[in-house]
């Protein structure tokens, strides 16, 4: 039971990151789909750190700042350029699912490395209490604590109040004077070193090796993710942890051999994504609260 | 820093020519990307690009191949023309196999003539059947769309694996997860020309993508469905204003897209496959939403965008043979046509002014 609990957590923290790395580019008022694409840049680049150094360290590095390279990318297009935010997205994710699968060939299935976990001091003794809680490695410690972060920059701060008023009327904030692309390029970037540390920690820790189109829709759950929070920052680790314990149970069920077909299982977290996405949104003053009003709008300055 | 300026008309020449810029910026970043990963640039192009289209039979694979791709593009351009983003195509096509396999594995025995036409018709429904799930939800519930048909693409899929290995395989197939083999008149046959003889693989399922790309282009630019299409994408507002019904037209292009779909999975099972299996396209759906996008949302120019994405496909597999490079290298090459083309739709609508003085917001 323990095991399964850790385990949930676990595979909580891939869609928790790049969730939350989306919920600030969606509030800045960008809708990027290219999650999927820049988790597996972070994942392959990380893999393939992990084997040609032997250091987790930059493996972390490197793969957070591959997803960065991708966003930037998106920044150009659907910012800069102005192309329309939903096709530029596609394309991010169609190159990126390509490009990590071309640099990544020559090290399908090799054994990474797996971060260690760090055991706090005397906490992690707690019976219980101290593996579920106090017992993982730096990255589950860190995705919990960023969600904080982000929840206290977003709500508490000034930049954090720019930021959303961004994503609400852009022209508005454009006549304020904010620099309306600069802010979004910094949320893109922002969006895409969690998406890409999402990807890494998949190879570092879930599943020790690197293998073609290994996300498997996380990032397209991890958009639903954000849908699910409305918005707000906290929610993400409980939808998070939802995600992964409906995922983690149909694991449980194939092994026990429960008396369903294994494939109807496997549609389990797919299913359970629209059930949420139906009650999350057919609730329209929950949904529609926060949601940032110029989400996926073109802003052209002074038009 | 760069400043957008829309133009005040946009001129037809540059309509036509930014595609091809934009397949020309591709092949030049494709070459970047192939020397920086310590691949022969030139080789890889001749395999690409070149070698796959040296015979009469290639061209007819490249006919084959494109056959889904303009079928599935020329529907999604009525979604992605009134800003329905459906990007399940892929799940909607499997469905469309699903269907008139059931009719196929009913009729086992049959060689009716009407065969054929009747797995067609519940081929179509089959495809809107799965796209109405978004599109309901949509209306009904707000959902996003997105995030649901690309869902139910997992969930297709997984639904097709679990009949050709449970209730509908061949007892007598070994025990791998295929189900009999369809009846003939349940296949689409190839092409034969009197004196010639068959041109490779090419098969009558490329005239139905040929002739349906004709019709919904008349649909979309001749007829008022189509002009409701257009104007809700134009100007949601003046759509309301007209009295169109929003949601009438989602349910519309979620028909049509999903109606193309799943005859294309029909055919790509009748004429290539004979019988169903657990992968019956290879990402043909997902693939189809750049067709649609070469094409500039005009479904009769999906048929050449639909032959030039299937020369990369094609392409894929020579390089993976020739040179050992993965296949997924045509993602690549995918990717960057889809940005490319939407950079160019930026520079057909603005003037674009570079100003890097100091100072300047």
């Amino acid at each position: 039971m323990l095991e399964l609990i850790i385990a949930v957590i676990l595979s909580s923290i891939p869609i928790m990151l790049a969730a939350t790395g989306e919920l600030v580019v969606e509030r800045s008022g960008v809708l990027n789909l290219g999650v999927e694409g820049m988790m597996l840049m972070g994942a392959v680049i990380a893999s393939i750190t992990v084997i040609t150094t032997g250091s987790l360290f930059l493996a972390v590095i490197f793969g957070a700042l591959s997803g960065l390279l991708t966003s930037i990318v998106f920044g150009f297009f659907a910012l800069v350029l102005a192309t329309n935010q939903v096709a530029t997205g596609l394309a991010l994710t169609i190159f990126g699912t390509g490009l990590s699968g071309l640099i990544g060939a020559e090290y399908v299935g090799k054994a990474i490395q797996r971060l260690e976990a760090f055991n706090i001091p005397i906490l992690s003794n707690i019976p219980y209490l101290g593996p579920v809680l106090f017992s993982h490695n730096i990255l589950v410690y860190f995705s919990f604590i960023i969600v904080f972060i982000v929840g206290w920059f977003l709500l508490k701060t000034k930049s954090g109040l720019v930021l959303r008023a961004v994503g609400n009327n852009h022209d508005s904030a454009h006549a304020l004077g904010y620099s309306v692309v600069f802010i979004r390029f910094c949320s893109v970037m922002f969006g895409g070193l969690m998406a890409g540390l999402g990807g890494a920690f998949l190879p570092l820790v879930l599943t020790p090796h690197w293998a073609e189109g290994m996300t498997a829709g996380k990032g397209w759950i991890a958009l639903a993710l954000v849908v699910f929070a409305s918005w707000r920052p906290l929610r993400i680790p409980i939808g998070a942890l939802l995600f992964s314990g409906i995922t983690v149970m149909q694991l449980v069920g194939q092994a026990r051999g429960w008396a369903m077909p294994s494939q109807f299982l496997s549609m389990l977290p797919y299913l359970a994504t629209i059930a949420v996405l139906v009650i999350i949104s057919r609730n329209k003053e929950f949904s529609i609260i926060n949601a940032p009003a110029s989400l996926g709008k073109l802003f052209i300055a002074g038009k | 820093m760069i400043t957008l300026s829309p133009r005040s008309n946009i001129s037809f020449s540059l309509t036509l020519l930014t595609p091809i810029i934009a397949i020309f910026f591709t092949l030049v970043m494709g070459l970047i990307i192939f020397s920086f990963l310590g691949y022969d640039p030139l080789k890889s192009l001749y395999y690409f690009f070149i070698a796959p289209v040296s015979r009469p039979d290639q061209v007819a694979a490249l006919a084959v191949k494109a056959c889904p791709l303009i079928l599935i593009a020329s529907g999604l351009v009525f979604c992605y023309r009134s800003n329905i983003w459906n990007i399940g195509a892929e799940g909607q096509l499997v469905f469309g196999a699903i269907f008139s396999g059931w009719l196929a594995l009913n009729f086992l025995e049959s060689n009716s003539f009407l065969l054929l036409p009747c797995m067609m018709l519940v081929a179509i429904l089959g495809g809107m059947f799965w796209a109405l799930i978004p599109a309901i939800l949509k209306i009904r519930f707000n959902t996003n769309e997105i995030l649901v048909s690309l869902m139910l693409t997992y969930v297709a899929s997984l639904f097709i694996d679990f009949l050709v290995r449970g209730p509908w395989r061949d007892p007598m197939s070994f025990g791998f997860p295929l189900t009999p083999t369809y009846s003939d008149a349940a296949l689409i046959d190839r092409v034969y020309i009197p004196f010639v003889g068959y041109i490779g693989q090419l098969h009558y399922g490329v005239f139905v993508a040929l002739f349906v790309s004709v019709i919904l282009w008349f649909v979309l630019m001749k007829m008022l469905p189509g002009f409701k299409i257009r104007v809700t994408g134009e100007s949601s507002s003046a759509a309301i204003f007209a009295g169109f019904n929003p949601s009438h037209v989602t349910i519309m292009v979620m028909c049509i897209s999903g109606g193309t779909a799943g005859l294309a999975g029909m055919i790509e099972v009748s004429a290539n496959i004979g019988q169903l299996q657990p992968n019956i396209s290879f990402g043909y759906g997902f693939t189809a939403i750049i067709v649609a996008f070469l094409a500039r949302l005009n479904p009769l120019a999906a048929i050449p965008a639909g032959l030039i994405v299937a020369l990369a496909e094609l392409g894929g597999d020579s390089v993976q043979i020739s040179m050992g490079m993965p296949k997924v290298v045509t993602g690549v090459f995918k990717g960057l046509l889809l940005l490319s083309l939407l950079a160019g739709e930026t520079f057909n609508r603005y003037h674009i002014k570079f100003d890097f003085k100091k100072g300047n917001k």
